[in-house]
């Protein structure tokens, strides 16, 4: 299957909604594109598994290498191991579901479904690549979208936000690109597979670990420099909260597995204790933060620092079962926290407001969002059956084989921040979901309409099949992780 | 024999002389054909601008006229032509300015006076020629700062130019003859062979080098710029911060490169801190500014700071890279250059405030101006994200990681300007947001040619790949 393909196809698709003129057709039009691309990430599924079974032991498959700078030994590097085919199912689950929601937005549509198309298309780059720079080059081009997007159809602050949030994830890629280069000079190439097996000295190492894995931290929210996840979150119009919670954080979190961890194993087991330190700082302050918010979206966007600590926790512990647990928890987190934004802006869109003290008894008349609501906070809080509790659960068992009082300890502190999420959802459902309908107003809106049902319909699919049935991601994921941890694995038995 | 003598001295200086042949042409139909219409003119400019660029893109055989004082091979050729393009650019940008401007034609014969001094002193083989080069561009350049004849500002413009231009040009020639002291020569090459590193040897080489930066703009040589960029007419502006920095640029990196590669130690530290200093100083004043010239004057320090990076690599990669670079540079800094000009030529105005709400009337301008900046910022898919990937990794080709953090950090600065003006065009809200512009059709063919160079330059690889053939290096 050529990869290619699934870069393409959103540029094309907003290439084409560029010369659309009435809003009809770019709405048509961009969900068509979408739901191609999701049927291409299944097919791609499909056919991964079908190269799996069939023998393929190859890292990495579906590869395909162009020369793009010669002179600089540059090369467009594509191909997918389990991981990428995972994310690229995420990504695509979002984007459809993204599209959906956007259906009704004002003014100025045409360039709203151009720049989330051209996010998306950033996505599945960054996902499929296995050149340096090609990734760098895709885990950058998103920084135009979404600023565009949060500045021009954002709610409250968004001017604000979406400066802070453009500068501060062009540090995290400044980090990355000095990183990036040391790995160059060092590793002599850009090509992932090719360094890794060249092994980077351990100098080398501890100079340039910090460096990518804290550039690739800010984008997954890395305990300091989480303070651009609320403020961009909340202003963020749906679909882009959606993307940037659901997809880009999660660029951050395989950038850190990928890259840093990958080719430097030896520097992230030495730095282990600091990733396990800031990651359960953020897992608690975030919980902690969460309770604390009125706004439902902020509310969402601090539970996702809590929750993305958990794919940092588990990359830190460097065991098998944790940093499976981490890439659950990412495609998890990634579909929970689409469909909680999702649900917050339909809500938003017929209340006017997003405080839950001014919100109540929405169950009864909009019964299908609140479902909606109901289902993500219960996925949030790690109901078994639902993604969110495979995927926790996955990492605390991992984080445990971990021995030593540190970790134990930090596995303790991430479990029983489960309860802290427990309470603020629990208590922002009770309060806005239920009980006596506060505003006489609201008894006239209405329930979700058809793209929005569907839209969350989506999502759910996404959230059951990894919740009910967990085995068949673990299986996905066992290769990929297997390659990554091997390096790691060796670097103990070296030292 | 003489007779191909002449010959390849026609094919040597070909891109000068068509240049020359231009000048004559206009001043032939300045002087006879009196009832020409500017935009007659400028049509009839612009087509042998055209013409000329085309000529330039033909390849030729090196060349070593006049023992050594003048020399040309591919890759002057092709930075030659790129200047070509920018020029020409410049010119179908001005339209707007131009039209109802007195001395349309005395416009272009100093523009081109300029361009040729720029293409001796690129090719020059020798001190002598290069200084002689640079100042047949200054004197041309002055007189074409102060072009706005009626607007104070802009002779206040042209005084700053002459005299710092001159200091600097005074400080190049102390320069050069302390150089000529030392070593008894003036040629590159034989420079090169009797460079020893002795204290007065050294100090005329500063001298030299602090004369370039100035000529860069290159903290703390900079404090001309602002207010000659300010003062002078936008295409005049344009034509300064691209073509002449351009310019300078090139043969500044065949010097250090060619005579003074000895000092190589030397110069590696000196050019770290001018280049630090430039990108630091220079964002650090852009973050402020409400004019958009000014901002502009500001970010092309800055910019000046990160081609130094080039330079600093001293390798095939870092030349390749800088004038990489300064390609990418023309298209991006000319494509905002041309939208600010052509506000300010029909409206008048130049501040952030004015763009407000820019957006609802002019959407091909702000998206112009949007991807143009985004590439100035270096924001893929724009080929600016190329342009200074290449001279970030050039610059660490030495291992020094703290420049070239230092470098990638300036570019979260910047970041933080550029999306200012961004911020101003789509988001916020104006009463009175400026009107519907008319884009004329020069202004249009300038603009699609900048807007697919700052799209396509950095996708294609083959244009990289092209110029580091035909680089050198150290």
């Amino acid at each position: 299957m050529n990869l290619s393909i699934l870069i393409a196809l959103p540029l094309l698709t907003a290439t084409a909604v560029l010369f659309c003129r009435e809003i009809r057709t770019v709405r048509w039009l961009s969900l068509g594109g979408v739901a191609v691309q999701l049927a291409l990430a299944v097919v791609l599924l499909v056919r991964y598994w079908a190269a799996r079974s069939g023998g393929a032991e190859a890292a990495m498959l579906f590869t395909s290498r162009h020369v793009w700078f010669p002179a600089l030994h540059i090369w467009y590097y594509v191909g997918v191991d389990g991981i990428s085919v995972a994310m690229i199912l995420l990504t695509a689950f979002v984007m459809t579901a993204a599209v959906l929601v956007s259906w009704a937005i004002a003014p100025m549509g045409k360039e709203f479904f151009v720049l989330l198309l051209f996010l998306g298309a950033g996505a599945y780059g960054f996902f499929v690549s296995l050149d340096l720079f090609t990734l760098f080059f895709f885990l950058e081009i998103s920084v135009i979208p979404k600023f565009l997007l949060i500045g021009v159809w954002g709610s409250g602050r968004k001017e604000y936000s979406a400066m802070k949030l453009a500068l501060m994830l062009m540090a995290g890629s400044a980090l990355v690109l000095v990183g990036l280069l040391g790995i160059y000079y060092h590793g002599g190439s850009f090509d992932l597979q090719e360094i890794s097996q060249k092994h980077l000295p351990l100098e080398t190492q501890r100079v340039f670990f910090p460096l990518l894995f804290g550039g690739f931290g800010i984008f997954t929210a890395l305990f300091p420099f989480h303070t651009w996840v609320p403020d961009g979150h909340s202003s963020a119009p749906t679909a882009a909260s959606m993307f940037l919670a659901g997809i880009s954080m999660k660029l951050g979190g395989y950038g850190c597995l990928r890259v840093a961890v990958f080719l430097m194993p030896e520097a992230a087991r030495e730095y282990s204790p600091f990733i396990i330190v800031l990651a359960t700082i953020a897992i608690v302050y975030g919980a902690f933060a969460t309770m604390m918010q009125k706004d439902l979206k902020y509310m969402n966007a601090y539970s996702s620092i809590s929750h993305c600590g958990f794919i940092l926790l588990g990359i830190g512990m460097l065991t098998r079962t944790a940093v499976t647990g981490a890439v659950m928890q990412m495609i998890s987190h990634g579909l929970m926290t689409a469909l909680f934004f999702a649900a917050i802006g339909m809500i938003y869109d017929r209340t006017h407001t997003r405080l839950v003290e001014r919100l109540g008894g929405l169950l009864k008349i909009m019964p299908f969002i609140s479902t909606v609501f109901v289902l993500a906070g219960l996925c949030s809080l790690g109901l078994p059956g639902l993604s969110g509790f495979v995927a926790e659960m996955t990492v605390f068992i991992g984080s445990w084989q971990h021995g030593g009082g540190m970790y134990r300890l930090a596995t303790i502190l991430a479990c029983a921040s489960i309860v802290i999420t427990a309470v603020y959802i629990l208590r922002a459902t009770g309060r806005a979901i239920m009980g006596p309908v506060t505003d006489s107003q609201y008894s006239r809106l209405t329930d979700a309409t058809w793209n929005e049902r569907l839209a969350a319909v989506v999502l759910c699919v996404g959230i059951l099949a990894i919740g009910v049935a967990p085995f068949w991601l673990t299986n996905l994921l066992g290769p990929g992780v297997n390659s990554i941890m091997v390096h790691a694995i060796k670097a103990v038995t070296i030292k | 024999m003489n007779q191909t003598m002449g010959a390849s001295i026609i094919i040597g200086l070909r891109q000068e002389l068509m240049i020359i042949a231009i000048i004559f042409i206009l001043l032939v139909v300045k002087l006879a054909a009196t009832g020409f219409r500017n935009e007659a003119i400028i049509r009839l400019a612009n087509l042998l601008l055209l013409l000329n660029f085309i000529a330039g893109c033909f390849v030729g055989p090196d060349a070593q006229l006049f023992s050594g004082m003048f020399h040309t091979d591919r890759l002057i050729v092709l930075e030659k032509d790129m200047l070509n393009l920018g020029t020409l650019l410049v010119s179908l940008q001005a339209y707007d300015w131009l039209k109802g401007h007195r001395q349309v034609t005395e416009f272009y014969l100093l523009l081109l006076s300029t361009l040729a001094g720029f293409f001796f002193m690129i090719s020059a083989g020798n001190l002598l020629m290069f200084y002689l080069g640079l100042e047949l561009s200054t004197i041309p350049l002055t007189a074409l700062a102060g072009f706005d004849l009626e607007k104070r500002t802009s002779s206040e413009g042209a005084m700053k130019f002459i005299l710092s231009a001159a200091f600097s040009s005074g400080l190049l020639l102390l320069g050069i003859s302390f150089l000529y002291g030392a070593t008894g020569t003036l040629g590159f090459g034989a420079i090169a062979q009797r460079v020893d590193g002795g204290a007065f040897m050294t100090f005329g080489f500063i001298l030299f080098l602090s004369g370039l930066a100035f000529k860069v703009s290159a903290v703390p040589f900079h404090l001309w710029t602002a207010d000659v960029y300010e003062g002078s007419p936008v295409p005049v502006t344009a034509y300064l911060s691209v073509i002449s920095k351009g310019a300078v640029f090139f043969i500044f990196i065949q010097v250090l490169y060619t005579a003074f590669r000895p000092l190589a130690v030397n110069w590696y530290h000196m050019l770290i801190l001018l280049s630090v200093l430039s990108m630091t100083v220079g964002n650090l004043f852009a973050l402020r500014q409400d004019k958009l010239k000014r901002l502009l004057a500001f970010s092309s320090i800055a910019q000046s700071g990160f081609i130094l990076a080039g330079i600093i690599g001293s390798s095939r990669t870092g030349e390749a890279s800088l004038v990489y670079f300064i390609l990418i540079y023309i298209f991006s800094n000319l494509g905002a250059f041309g939208v600010v000009g052509l506000i300010s030529a029909q409206t008048g105005k130049e501040t952030i405030g004015d763009y407000r709400g820019l957006y609802a009337n002019n959407k091909a301008l702000s998206w112009i101006l949007a991807i143009s900046l985004f590439s100035l910022a270096g924001i893929p898919p724009t080929a600016g994200f190329f342009g200074k990937f290449f001279l970030l990794m050039a610059g660490a080709g030495k291992g020094n990681y703290v420049y070239v953090g230092i470098a990638a950090l300036n570019m979260v600065i910047s970041l933080y300007y550029y999306l200012r003006v961004v911020k101003a065009v789509f988001m916020d809200k104006s009463e009175a947001p400026i009107g519907k512009l008319k884009i004329g059709v020069m202004p249009n063919i300038a603009f699609v040619i900048c807007v697919t160079g700052v799209l396509a330059t950095g996708l294609v690889g083959w244009i990289y790949d092209y110029i580091f053939s035909l680089s050198t290096g150290i």
